[in-house]
C-alpha cells in the first residue's frame, strides 16, 4: 500500500473530527482549569477572575509534598503489581483454547462494569473483622480470632490493583495474542525451558507493550479518591481526595485547580521521563 | 424523483405534527400553574421526599399556593447557582432550604431578601438560634429544618451509654471510632471547646482555636474511620465494627426501631445541632407567597408534623408545641446544644481548613 503525501487542504478533512474532538473534549476543559488555578480565592465567597499565584504557593509545602509523593509512589506500586499479574496471566491465556479464552475475557470485562463504590464496599466488607474473610481461617483452625484487615495500606492497594488489573489484561491480550508464536518455537528449539523462554524471549520483545500498559495503569491509578477513603487511614489519602475536598467541600476551585494543574504537569514529566529512557535504551 | 420529494414531505409532516402534539401534550403543565405559585427548593433526596410527601400537599390545600419543589444539590453548588442566577435577575427557585453557612455566605452580596419576622405569626416562639440575621439586624434567614449530630454506640459492645463527649478521648476506646471527615460538617472542633475549654467561645481567638486542634489531635489514635460517606459509618456501627462515634440522632433512632443494636446518647455538653434555613433569592418577585409559606411551615402544628413524619427538630419553643415527650424525645433534647461556629467557616474557613487536614492526614 503506497501512501500519498497530502496536497490539497480537503485531504487533511479526515483530521478535522478528531482534532475537533480533542479540542471540545480535552483543550477547552484543561484550558480552563489552568486558567482558574491563577484565580483569586473569596474566603466566604467563591472567586474572581485574576492572576495570581497564592494558589501554586500555598501547595509548595512540605505537607502538599508528602501527599503527592505518596500519591505518586502509590500509583507506580499499583502500576507494577498489576502488571506483574496481568502479564503472566495473560500470557497463559492465550495459550488456552479460543473458547476458554473468550469465557475469561468476557468474565473480566464483567468486573469493569463494577462501579468503584461497589469494588470499595465490596473490598471493606471482605477486609473486616465481623464479615471478612478471616472469619474463614478462624474457621480452618489458621487464625486464633478475626481481625479488622483495613483500613490499611495493603488494603488500599489490592482494592486499586483489583480494580486496574481487568484493563491491564486488556491492553496486554493484543500484543501478547500477536507475539509470533516462531520466536518461542525457536527458543524452545535451541534448549531452553518454557519459563526460561518466557522471560528471555517473551519479556524483551514486548518490551514497549509492557512500558506502555505501565503508564497506563500509573495514569489510571493516580486519579483514584474513593479507594483510598474507603480502605485506608488519612495518611493513604491521595492529592485527589485534597482536590476533592478543596473543590466540593470548600468550594475553593481555584486550589482544587492549581493543584490538578500540578498533578498532571508532574505525571506528564514522569510519562515523558520513562519514554525518553525507554528511547535512549532502545538506541543504545 | 417527485415521488420521493412527495414522501420526504410526507415525512416531515409527520414530523411537525409530532411535535406540535407533543407540545400539546405538554401544555396542561403550563395552564396548570396557577397565578399563586411558589418554586421551593429542598435538599435532594429524603428531604425532598418527604416534603413533597407529607408537607407540600398540605401546603396548597391550605393556601392555594401552588408548588413547584426542585431539588437542590447539597454543598454549596446551590448558593453558587442562585448567585449567578440573581445577577441574571433570574431565581431558579424563590425560596430555597440553605445551610448555615451557605446564608452567611450570601448575605455578603446580598442575595437573600429581608424576611419580615412581624408577618410571622409563630414568629415570636421561633428559637433564638433559628433566626438568621444580617449583621444590621434585617432578618436573612428563617429556620426550616434541624437535626442532631450526638454521640452513638453499638449497644452490643458498650453495655452502658456514654454520658460524655470525653468518651472519644477515652484510650480504651482506641482504634474504635468513626468521625465526620471535615471541620466543617463534624463540628468537633465546637465539641472540643464545649468540652475542655469552657463553651465555643474559646474558638474566638487563633489561639483558643489552636488549642483546641492540639486538644483534638488526642483523639487520632482512636479513630478508625473519618467518614464523608454516611453509609460507611451506618453500616460498620450496626455490625460493631466501628463501635462508637457521632451521627444524626434520628437515622440511628430509627436503626433501633427497626431492631438495630445501635443507640443515640445526647452527651451531658449537648448534642451537635446543625440546621438549614428557608431564604428567598432576591432574583424573586414572589415576596408575598414566600412570606405565606414560612408563615405556615413555623407552624406549632406544622412544626409538630414535621417532627413526626420527616424527623426533624423543631425550631419553635418546646411549649407551644403539641409533642408528646416520646415524641420529642425522638428528635430532640432539652440539654442544651452545642450550637456549631458557622461564622468560623466563612471568615476563617482557609485556615482552620488547612490546620484540620494537616491534623487528620499528617
Amino acid at each position: 500500500m503506497r501512501r500519498e503525501a497530502p496536497k490539497a487542504i480537503t485531504d487533511y478533512a479526515p483530521l478535522l473530527f478528531p482534532a475537533l474532538m480533542l479540542i471540545v473534549f480535552f483543550v477547552v476543559p484543561f484550558s480552563t482549569m489552568i486558567a482558574v488555578s491563577f484565580f483569586k480565592r473569596q474566603q466566604g465567597g467563591f472567586y474572581t477572575p485574576d492572576f495570581v499565584l497564592d494558589n501554586y504557593a500555598r501547595f509548595l509545602s512540605t505537607f502538599f509534598g508528602t501527599v503527592l509523593g505518596f500519591s505518586l509512589m502509590l500509583a507506580v506500586l499499583v502500576a507494577v503489581c498489576c502488571v506483574a499479574i496481568a502479564f503472566p496471566f495473560t500470557y497463559l491465556l492465550t495459550k488456552r483454547s479460543r473458547k476458554v479464552q473468550t469465557l475469561w475475557l468476557v468474565g473480566l470485562l464483567s468486573v469493569l462494569s463494577l462501579s468503584e463504590v461497589i469494588i470499595g464496599f465490596a473490598w471493606s466488607t471482605l477486609f473486616s473483622r465481623t464479615a471478612g474473610i478471616t472469619n474463614l481461617l478462624v474457621a480452618l483452625g489458621l487464625m486464633a480470632e478475626p481481625q479488622a484487615l483495613l483500613p490499611s495500606f495493603g488494603a488500599v492497594l489490592t482494592g486499586m490493583v483489583y480494580q486496574a488489573l481487568p484493563y491491564t489484561i486488556l491492553v496486554l491480550y493484543p500484543a501478547l495474542v500477536r507475539l509470533d508464536p516462531t520466536l518461542l518455537e525457536a527458543a524452545r528449539t535451541l534448549g531452553a525451558s518454557p519459563v526460561k523462554a518466557f522471560f528471555n524471549v517473551v519479556t524483551p520483545a514486548l518490551r514497549n507493550t509492557i512500558v506502555a500498559t505501565l503508564i497506563m495503569v500509573f495514569v489510571f491509578a493516580l486519579g483514584s479518591y474513593l479507594l483510598p477513603q474507603i480502605l485506608g487511614r488519612p495518611r493513604h489519602w491521595t492529592l485527589s481526595v485534597l482536590i476533592t475536598d478543596q473543590a466540593i467541600y470548600q468550594s475553593n476551585m481555584p486550589f482544587a485547580a492549581a493543584m490538578a494543574v500540578f498533578l498532571v504537569l508532574i505525571s506528564l514529566a514522569l510519562v515523558g521521563l520513562t519514554l525518553l529512557v525507554g528511547r535512549r535504551e532502545a538506541a543504545a | 424523483m417527485t415521488a420521493f420529494l412527495d414522501n420526504r414531505l410526507t415525512r416531515r409532516g409527520v414530523l411537525a405534527a409530532g411535535t406540535a402534539g407533543a407540545a400539546l401534550l405538554a401544555m396542561p403543565a403550563v395552564l396548570r400553574a396557577q397565578d399563586k405559585s411558589l418554586k421551593i427548593g429542598v435538599y435532594g433526596g429524603y428531604f425532598k421526599k418527604s416534603f413533597d410527601e407529607h408537607i407540600f400537599p398540605e401546603f396548597t390545600k391550605a393556601t392555594g399556593i401552588a408548588v413547584e419543589s426542585i431539588a437542590e444539590p447539597t454543598g454549596e453548588a446551590w448558593l453558587v447557582q442562585l448567585e449567578q442566577a440573581a445577577k441574571a435577575n433570574q431565581a431558579p427557585a424563590d425560596v430555597s432550604m440553605m445551610s448555615q453557612t451557605s446564608t452567611l455566605k450570601g448575605q455578603a452580596t446580598e442575595l437573600w431578601t429581608p424576611i419580615d419576622l412581624a408577618r410571622i405569626k409563630s414568629g415570636g416562639d421561633l428559637l433564638e438560634r433559628f433566626v438568621n440575621k444580617y449583621p444590621d439586624g434585617r432578618v436573612a434567614g428563617v429556620g426550616a429544618v434541624a437535626w442532631y449530630i450526638t454521640l452513638v454506640t453499638n449497644t452490643d459492645v458498650y453495655k452502658e451509654a456514654p454520658t460524655s463527649w470525653a468518651a472519644l478521648w477515652d484510650p480504651a476506646n482506641a482504634d474504635k471510632l468513626g468521625l465526620l471527615a471535615l471541620a466543617s460538617n463534624s463540628f468537633l472542633l465546637e465539641v472540643t471547646a464545649k468540652t475542655y475549654l469552657g463553651g465555643t467561645n474559646a474558638l474566638d481567638t487563633e489561639e483558643g482555636l489552636l488549642k483546641a486542634f492540639e486538644k483534638l489531635a488526642e483523639v487520632k489514635p482512636n479513630v478508625r474511620l473519618w467518614y464523608r460517606d454516611e453509609a460507611q459509618f451506618e453500616q460498620a456501627l450496626k455490625s460493631g465494627e466501628i463501635p462508637m462515634g457521632q451521627y444524626y440522632h434520628d437515622v440511628t433512632g430509627l436503626a433501633a426501631a427497626d431492631g438495630q443494636p445501635v443507640r443515640s446518647t445526647f452527651p451531658k455538653e449537648g448534642g451537635i445541632q446543625d440546621s438549614g434555613n428557608w431564604v428567598l433569592s432576591r432574583a424573586s418577585t414572589k415576596v408575598e407567597e414566600a412570606h405565606v409559606f414560612i408563615d405556615y411551615m413555623s407552624q406549632p402544628a406544622i412544626q409538630g408534623l414535621m417532627s413526626r413524619k420527616v424527623g426533624t427538630a423543631p425550631t419553635l419553643k418546646k411549649e407551644v408545641l403539641d409533642l408528646s415527650p416520646e415524641e420529642f424525645a425522638a428528635v430532640s433534647s432539652d440539654i442544651d446544644p452545642i450550637i456549631p461556629r458557622y461564622d468560623l467557616y466563612t471568615t476563617k474557613a482557609d485556615w482552620i481548613n488547612q490546620k484540620w487536614t494537616e491534623l487528620i492526614v499528617g
